[in-house]
């Protein structure tokens, strides 16, 4: 066993785990206030639930023994036969550690869909949707490309850390389930502003570190191979964030900080497949140009009338096909070139369709059965209230005037989804003095709401007397 | 008794209310408001997409006033709210019939 490979890879799995509530940072802050919680959720409850799955059958569908090019059999259900003594067969690292790794690359991909579902799923359709993709999307992908075996990995294609099974995959299954699912209420008609920037900022800084790990942990090993992945991921980020900022003044007038951090996201994914197998200069090559165009294909859903709202295809989907593409032709060492460019066409288109065919059917299974969209009242009042019952913010100076209260009364309007919940709200609106009353059923013993004793002096208002 | 309210620019709340100070006034209400008048809005863009905030943010001061002192105090608000440019906002004044003040139960000018 390598001891530094190992704890290396450790490591980068731990970073990897942090991209996951960094992006739903990257999510929540970009949402209207009244969505939230919800988006945060939509990325966190992958943690939970991927999690499950990769060990009960996960790991095994997507690197246990080949089936046919397309899938792993069941030999590791369970992670059966997978002791603290098993190592890698290349690398010599502990297979445990190689499972907890790429445990949180499925648990990151699908919840990057998320962000294009914003402000109006059903919470527990949204669950359902995600272990049915991550099972019959991911898995199989995730094969195709990096297990012995696999199709694409047969074939070559150059996917060093997930340009095709993670962000064209997400990217395509995104546009999908959109396209099922249809447009928020009042889009393009409705003001939707980032409801927090600074929050949008702090989750692609988190993305950003994250991604190392995801990147150079790839190579599972320290070595040559993760260091130039490393370094490469910084030079086309930093790229990605002026290609996008350049383009977004040309265009738009002015340097903003969405922009930036959009920018960062997209030099990330676009140098993901690639960064191993490029020098600097195609790193540089790569940023710059996923930045620009990035930039300019989050307009598109405002010409194509789909709603991908936090622009999951605009970032993940086109900036992978971008870094995957590219690495054909700018891939040192003679690899680059037509021939290395037309597998990686074969990788990126390959994917594009097996995913958008499922995820489409998944989308309509579920739409059709247990109904994917909130309803129009829970959408337009807010889903964080409908399906968390809880609100992202208190700034009420008063605390907003709650009431606790104890006892089994059930309380009307709270989540219907949310059986045995503890803590309930609902509201009682004044209209623009945002008043509004709690009622919190069963909550702990001798506390009092919390945060609501806090007054807020002088931000909100004044009071003089 | 008459109400005197006043929507200004937020950044000069503390002129006008350490000139309300300097007058003799016990208290005031203030209360964050947003709106337009001649003044236009400004242009935000995110990721391309262009929205028009027309709604300005401005403070909303309310002062309970003896009648006596209500012209004066609505030149003293004026005067200490005014900047010159466009958006420095208005200030207005209606009767008011009685007040009460809760702790003494005081009524008219003795609960100001």
């Amino acid at each position: 066993m390598n001891g530094a490979d190992t704890a290396f890879v450790l490591i980068s799995a731990f970073l990897v785990m942090l991209m996951t509530p960094g992006l739903a940072f990257f999510y929540g802050g970009m949402v209207r206030v009244k969505s939230a919680l919800n988006m945060l959720m939509m990325s966190f409850i992958s943690l939970g639930i991927v999690s499950v799955l990769w060990v009960l059958y996960g790991y095994s569908l997507a690197f246990g023994p080949d089936t046919g090019g397309v899938i792993g059999n069941l030999d590791f259900v369970g992670l059966q036969g997978i002791s603290p003594e098993s190592l890698t067969e290349k690398g010599g690292i502990p297979v445990m550690v190689f499972v907890l790794f790429q445990m949180m690359f499925a648990i990151l991909t699908p919840a990057l869909m998320s962000g294009a579902l914003a402000d109006r799923v059903k919470f527990s359709a949204w669950a359902v949707f995600l272990t049915l993709w991550v099972t019959l999307v991911y898995f199989p992908v995730a094969h195709w490309v990096w297990a012995e075996g696999g199709w694409l990995y047969e074939l070559e294609v150059i996917d060093f850390a997930g340009g095709t099974a993670v962000h064209i995959n997400a990217g395509i299954g995104a546009l999908a389930a959109v396209l099922v699912v249809g447009k928020r209420i009042g889009f393009t008609k409705d003001p939707m502003r980032p409801h927090s920037l600074p929050l949008v900022v702090l989750g692609a800084a988190l993305l950003w570190f994250g991604w190392f790990g995801f990147n150079a942990g790839s190579a599972l090993a320290a070595d040559g191979s993760s260091a130039t992945m490393a370094l490469n991921t910084q030079v086309a980020t930093g790229a990605a964030v002026l290609g996008w900022l350049v383009h977004e003044r040309i265009r738009h007038g002015a340097f903003t900080t969405l922009g930036a951090a959009s920018g960062a996201i997209a030099g990330l994914v676009a140098i993901t497949p690639a960064g191993a197998d490029v020098n600097a200069m195609g790193a540089l090559a790569i940023g710059v140009v996923a930045g620009g165009v990035c930039s300019w294909a989050v307009s598109l859903k405002f010409k194509l009338g789909y709603d991908d709202s936090l622009d999951v295809v605009g970032v993940h989907l086109v900036g992978g096909v971008i870094g995957t593409l590219l690495v054909g032709f700018l891939a040192v060492d003679g690899v680059g070139g037509l021939e290395q460019f037309g597998k990686q066409a074969v990788g990126a288109f390959s994917v594009m369709a097996f995913s958008f065919v499922v995820s489409w059917i998944l989308a309509k299974l579920v739409q059709a059965t247990i109904g994917f969209r909130a309803g129009a009242d829970e959408e337009t009042a807010g889903v964080d209230q409908a399906f968390h019952a809880e609100t992202a913010y208190d700034l009420t100076a008063g605390g907003g005037s709650s009431v606790r209260t104890r006892g089994e009364t059930p309380v009307p309007g709270a989540a219907p989804t949310a059986p045995g919940a503890k803590r309930h709200e609902t509201y009682a609106g004044a209209a623009t003095t945002g008043t509004n009353a709690e009622v919190h059923a069963g909550a702990e013993d001798g506390t009092n709401g919390g945060t609501n004793d806090e007054t807020n002096d002088g931000a909100e208002a004044r009071v003089d007397a | 008794m008459k109400l005197i309210t006043a929507v200004i620019k937020p950044h000069r709340l503390d002129e006008v209310k350490e000139a309300l100070r300097a007058f003799g006034v016990q208290g005031m209400t203030v209360t964050e408001a947003s709106g337009y008048g001649r003044q236009r809005g400004h242009t935000e863009v995110y990721r391309g997409a262009e929205y028009t905030v027309d709604l300005v943010p401005k403070v909303r001061i309310e002062v309970l006033v003896e009648d006596v002192d209500a012209e004066q105090l609505t030149d003293v608000v004026v005067k200490a709210a005014r900047t010159g440019k466009i958006g420095d906002g208005k200030v207005w004044m209606v009767p008011v019939e009685t007040a009460v003040r809760v702790r003494t139960g005081d009524r008219g000018p003795d609960a100001l």
